[in-house]
């Protein structure tokens, strides 16, 4: 009977102990988990924030479910891997688990904001489940809040403090928001939105110190001194695989844990899969580091499978994220961006380095305020998308990109000036479909 | 952004009397709204976790999932075992 062990109670470990479980009966799987609240979806905190869905929603997996897997949890805190004896300590303590196979999915945690005032009551993240609950209960209606940092997550906390009433100033070090990712038209349109929405953009501006009113955060001084009174403030600056654990026990690191197609680490019997992995990726030829949350399931199943000893290889697939910028869907695929964003220090939630490598190339473009299309061509294929506003080329495109289709036979109708770019798509489509109907 | 398309309003009609709600998984991040709003508390997110369409008979197909979802998971598929309404 082999031992699996798995630290980490998020997707990537859930994915890998189900697909352990379809291959091996037999096989005993324990799961260390850190967090109290277990496995929950964490881009669904966002959604909490905001109201749209109560807490209890979150969670995908009952106990019946974990029974049913046959999963046995600790609720503990990994503090050492011993690779010579094939060990994990349990919260630094006497307590140890033997494994045959172990797999890391720790993820990644939220960056501290590093400045005067920072561990006040009343500065928050999001990150965890109890991150959320303290946040909703520090967001008062009528009261202000300022919001400083990039990406989705900053965005998801300025709107759902907004949701709730707050009166919310989004501090931002750059010209524009998400610049490394979004072309200045598209960083327009959000900001737009987010100041009918009653949202305050305070550009070219740093949060230098949080100011203290009878021990509790009472305002925020900006880099330019202007003072902004408030209850809380929220960051959301990049995030960080959470790879301590690896280092420490010798494990090959950059900025995530190194792996192999088959998730395994340069130590025989120890993987990796999730936000703390970081994975090669055959399209840009570069490790690279994500996420996302399918994305970390994938990754997960192929942990799960190496571990039962069965063949496969991990491809990276196109990185996709469907999310809502201050209110208004938007689809992310391929390579869309390029260049240095000084809000984040580095990737954010639901963000993938793999965005940024947007070449020097040509861009088809077409929309305004509400609907917005944004194409990346490369010789024969559509790069990277960015879809605003109406889906329906969302999930054409992601197939589009992925397979990659050969677009030649519509390239240079998509280059010409004021091109109607959304219907030479949509026809393409159509008629792809047609002839190969199956492959849709 | 689309002069045309194929959404007129009477083939979005077929695809509710006729259709499945069919998962794409690589697009879901488990949050459940979907679940949350269904009238009938089918566990919708589980489909879209096992990427297997909602086949069962009590769906009423009210699109209440198709329409909720944040990220277009969800959508209405002509179900391959012989669509009762057919023309
Ligand atoms: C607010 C927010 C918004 C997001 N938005 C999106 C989005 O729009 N789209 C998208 O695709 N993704 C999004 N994500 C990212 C997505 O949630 C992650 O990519 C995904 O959860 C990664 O899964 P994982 O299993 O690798 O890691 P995690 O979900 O981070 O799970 C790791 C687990 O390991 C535990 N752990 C860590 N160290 C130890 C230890 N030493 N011992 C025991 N347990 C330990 C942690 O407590 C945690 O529970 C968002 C995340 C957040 C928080």
């Amino acid at each position: 009977m082999t031992r699996h062990l798995l630290i980490g109670s998020g997707v990537a470990a859930v994915a890998a102990a189900e697909t352990i479980r379809k291959m091996d009966e037999q096989a005993v799987i324990e799961l260390i988990a850190q967090d109290p609240a277990g496995y929950y979806s964490r881009p669904g905190l966002a959604y909490v924030l905001s109201g749209e869905v109560n807490e209890k929603m979150l969670f995908p997996f009952s106990a019946d479910d974990f029974r049913r897997l046959g999963v046995r949890l600790h609720s503990a805190r990994a503090t050492r891997i011993l690779p010579a004896q094939k060990m994990v300590e349990l919260d630094g303590g006497s307590t140890r688990l033997a494994y045959d196979r172990l797999l890391i999915a720790t993820g990644a945690r939220a960056i501290r904001l590093n400045v005067p005032g920072a561990d006040l009551e009343g500065v928050f993240k999001l990150d965890t489940m109890e991150d959320a609950r303290r946040l909703i209960r520090a967001a008062r209606p009528g009261r202000s809040a300022v919001v400083t940092g990039g990406g989705i997550t900053a965005l998801e906390l300025a709107e759902g403090l907004a949701a709730r009433q707050m009166n919310v100033h989004y501090v931002l070090r750059g010209e524009r928001y998400w610049p490394g990712v979004l072309e200045e038209s598209e960083s327009r349109i959000v900001e737009n939105h987010l100041q009918r929405m009653g949202i305050r953009l305070h550009h070219k501006q740093e949060v230098a110190e949080v100011l203290a009113n009878r021990g509790k955060v009472g305002g925020v001084r900006l880099k330019s001194g202007e003072q902004i009174p408030c209850d809380l403030l929220a960051f959301a600056i990049g995030i960080e695989p959470q790879a301590e654990l690896a280092r420490e026990a010798g494990i090959q690191c950059d900025r995530g844990i190194l792996v192999d197609a088959q998730m395994q680490t340069n130590l025989p019997g120890i993987y990796a899969a999730g936000d703390v992995a970081q994975v090669y990726d055959e399209t840009t030829g570069q490790y690279v580091l994500d996420s996302l949350w399918p994305e970390a399931r994938e990754q997960g199943r192929m942990a799960g499978r190496s571990m039962a000893g069965k063949a496969g290889a991990y491809h990276k697939t196109i990185p996709i994220n469907v999310t809502r910028l201050a209110g208004l869907t938007t689809t992310i695929i391929g390579r869309v961006g390029k260049g240095h964003d000084a809000d984040l220090l580095q990737i954010a939630r639901g963000d993938s380095e793999t965005w940024r490598q947007m070449p020097d190339t040509l861009m088809a473009q077409t929309g305004f305020e509400v609907n917005h299309l944004r194409l990346v061509l490369g010789a024969d294929h559509i790069l990277g998308a960015l879809v605003m506003g109406d889906q329906r080329l969302s999930s054409p495109l992601q197939k589009i990109i992925s397979r990659p289709v050969d677009i030649r036979p519509i390239r240079a109708r998509l280059l010409e000036p004021g091109a109607p770019i959304a219907d030479i798509l949509a026809d393409f489509w159509n008629e792809l479909q047609t002839s190969s109907p199956t492959e849709g | 952004m689309f002069k045309k398309w194929f959404t007129s309003e009477s083939t979005r009609r077929a695809a509710l009397f006729e259709g499945q709600v069919t998962p794409d998984s690589s697009r879901c991040v488990q949050c459940g709204i979907c679940t949350y709003n269904c009238p009938i508390a089918i566990d919708v997110r589980r489909h879209a976790w096992t990427g297997q369409p909602v086949t069962r008979s009590e769906c009423l197909t009210c699109g209440d999932c198709v329409q909720r979802c944040p990220r277009g998971v969800l959508r209405f598929e002509r179900s391959e075992l012989g669509s009762p309404r057919k023309a």
